[in-house]
């Protein structure tokens, strides 16, 4: 791409209104940690990946995460197909609802309005051959507290003005199988969690009720961690050597309510930890509104690592 | 490996394994955590996603559509047996100008008085030794470094600042690290410094890594301004 083909003058696709959190994402940051910088990513990775097949994308193209809409809105300045995944945040075109998981086309004059979630939270919205936006550390993706990725390389979310601008000129038209796309979790659901060593330091106790009643997503929740709320489990531990965390990394503070790591946690920390959740059940976590109760039901890794297999095989067909 | 060195593997997530080589916080440990470090990035080669190093163990992220949870500890065995240390002398040692002063180091005069101690003489204590870095993290190219006399230790702020500057120097418990960039966070401010560590981070070149150790300079406001150095005062006031 040409310096003059990313400069402001190229028409795209403007923010007419800003909602509470609009990012752009890709699959995130790897290779990095040890610097310190965080993975990011989009945190409903298999919505997102959806979105981008749907028009025929490579699968880790640069697109947007909405969160909750809002009344968030863009107008085009020229046609453009769009594919849109993930959460029901009530979208509308020129007032007409647009259902998730499919691609629709989107034109001049026309506005597209995501206003609030109905099912879900994280709605991803992908552009023909991705987003542009600058690469730092081999990501686009928006990092706010490490200011990395972003029209602006500040991190931060759109505003009002931004205008987005993409890649590619002629998308595919796909449509998902009924029976494979992405679900929104319901209440209840069940989230994988593969056990770490320091599960042996909580009391049977604890473990019983980790495992054995249902936890309800509290709302202090964001990319970086969501809290869960339930009976305080207790251990012997009450901190540890600072090491490593990875996805989905369930954490038990002293207060002993549990704290599920995301796409944007720290990479380090010393709180004793339950195990993680599978990434598949981090996509779901991501997509539960404060109140949903979830489950913690113990996978195997190769359990977890053959629904994996299974999920990544859904778009090589 | 060292015969007091008892090599454990667990599992950390689907697809990442903890290994972890101590139990306590020791310089010495830095030459087998940077040892196992580089011997791990080459047995996995293109098979590694990640791997973060950290005061007593390295997290390993591998590709799990390469390689099985049980062949992974495998090729960890395999990489980490026979390891010996490296040459502690090989990690760098920075320079690091601070401008110590209250206006950017509020804490100057909570942490002297602890130690009992003037703050011209704290500045001196913070800046006569050589410290160890022993992880990046919090931040991109934030380094946990220590330790810093049993006389200086002081505990996190009970309310983190909301806002603390760039480049701001601080002491938590018996360690010492320098902010990146603007942060929220909990540590007592001693001064500031100009030192690009979030550029450095940025281009994935951190200034500081595990094994380096760091040597504080105390600087005057008109080097530390001719520097370049943003002297705003820190905004909040714990």
């Amino acid at each position: 791409m040409s310096h003059a083909a990313m400069n402001e003058t190229q028409k795209g696709l403007v923010v007419k209104q800003a909602g509470p959190l609009a990012l752009i994402q890709d699959t995130g940051r790897f290779g990095v940690g040890h610097l310190g910088v965080t993975q990011g990513g989009a945190a409903d990775w298999i919505s997102f990946r959806w979105a981008n097949w749907l028009l025929g994308n490579a699968l880790n193209s640069a697109a947007l995460e909405i969160v909750m809409g809002g009344g968030l809105s863009f107008e085009t300045e020229h046609e453009v197909r769009l594919a849109l995944t993930g959460a029901d945040l009530d979208a509308q075109l020129d007032g007409k609802p647009l259902a998730p998981n499919t691609s629709f086309k989107l034109l001049p004059g026309q506005r597209l309005v995501f206003r609030q979630p109905r099912q879900g939270l994280r709605a991803y919205l992908a552009f023909p051959g991705g987003l542009n936006a600058p690469e730092v550390l081999g990501s686009r993706s928006c990092t706010a507290r490490e200011q990395l990725g972003g029209l602006q390389e500040d991190g931060k979310p759109l505003k009002v003005g931004d205008r987005l601008t993409w890649k590619g000129t002629a998308p595919a038209v796909r449509r998902i199988p009924e029976s494979q796309g992405p679900r929104m979790p319901a209440s209840g659901c069940r989230l994988p969690i593969v056990l770490g060593s320091q599960i042996a330091s909580f009391s049977g106790h604890a473990l019983f009720q980790a495992f054995n009643q249902p936890w309800t997503v509290d709302n202090r929740a964001d990319r970086m961690g969501v809290r869960l709320t339930g009976p305080a489990l207790h251990g012997s531990l009450k901190g540890i050597i600072s090491e490593g965390i990875p996805l989905g990394a369930v954490q038990v503070p002293p207060d002993g309510q549990p704290i599920v790591l995301m796409n944007d946690r720290q990479t380090i920390g010393g709180y004793p930890r339950l195990g993680a959740l599978t990434p598949v059940a981090c996509a779901t976590l991501a997509q539960c509104l404060p109140g949903t109760e979830v489950w913690l039901t113990p996978f195997s890794a190769s359990q977890a690592q053959e629904d994996y297999r299974q999920q990544l095989m859904v778009w090589k067909k | 490996m060292k015969p007091n060195i008892e090599m454990r593997i667990e599992t950390a997530a689907m697809d990442a394994l903890m290994v972890r080589l101590f139990d306590t916080i020791d310089e010495t440990n830095m030459a087998w955590i940077i040892a196992a470090d580089q011997a791990l990035r080459n047995a996995f080669g293109s098979m590694l996603i990640d791997l973060v190093p950290s005061y007593t163990t390295l997290l390993l992220h591998y590709d799990c559509q390469q390689l099985t949870h049980s062949e992974a500890i495998q090729l960890i065995h395999k990489a980490l047996s026979g390891l010996t240390p490296v040459d502690t002398q090989a990690g760098e040692l920075h320079d690091i100008p601070v401008w110590y002063d209250e206006s950017v180091g509020p804490e100057l005069p909570l942490v002297a008085k602890r130690a009992g101690l003037s703050v011209d003489e704290l500045i001196e204590q913070h800046c006569n030794h050589d410290y160890c870095v022993f992880a990046l993290g919090f931040a991109p190219g934030y380094g946990f470094m220590g330790l810093v006399d049993e006389s200086l230790a002081t505990p996190r702020l009970k309310t983190p600042r909301r806002k603390v500057a760039a480049g701001s120097v601080g002491i938590a418990d018996r360690q010492t690290a320098i902010y990146p960039l603007l942060s929220p966070g909990g540590w007592n401010i001693l001064g500031r410094t100009n030192v690009p560590l979030f550029e450095h981070a940025k281009r994935g070149e951190p200034l500081f890594r595990p094994g380096d150790k760091v040597r504080f300079r105390a600087i005057s406001r008109e080097e530390f301004e001719a520097d370049g150095g943003d002297t705003t005062p820190m905004e909040e006031r714990p």
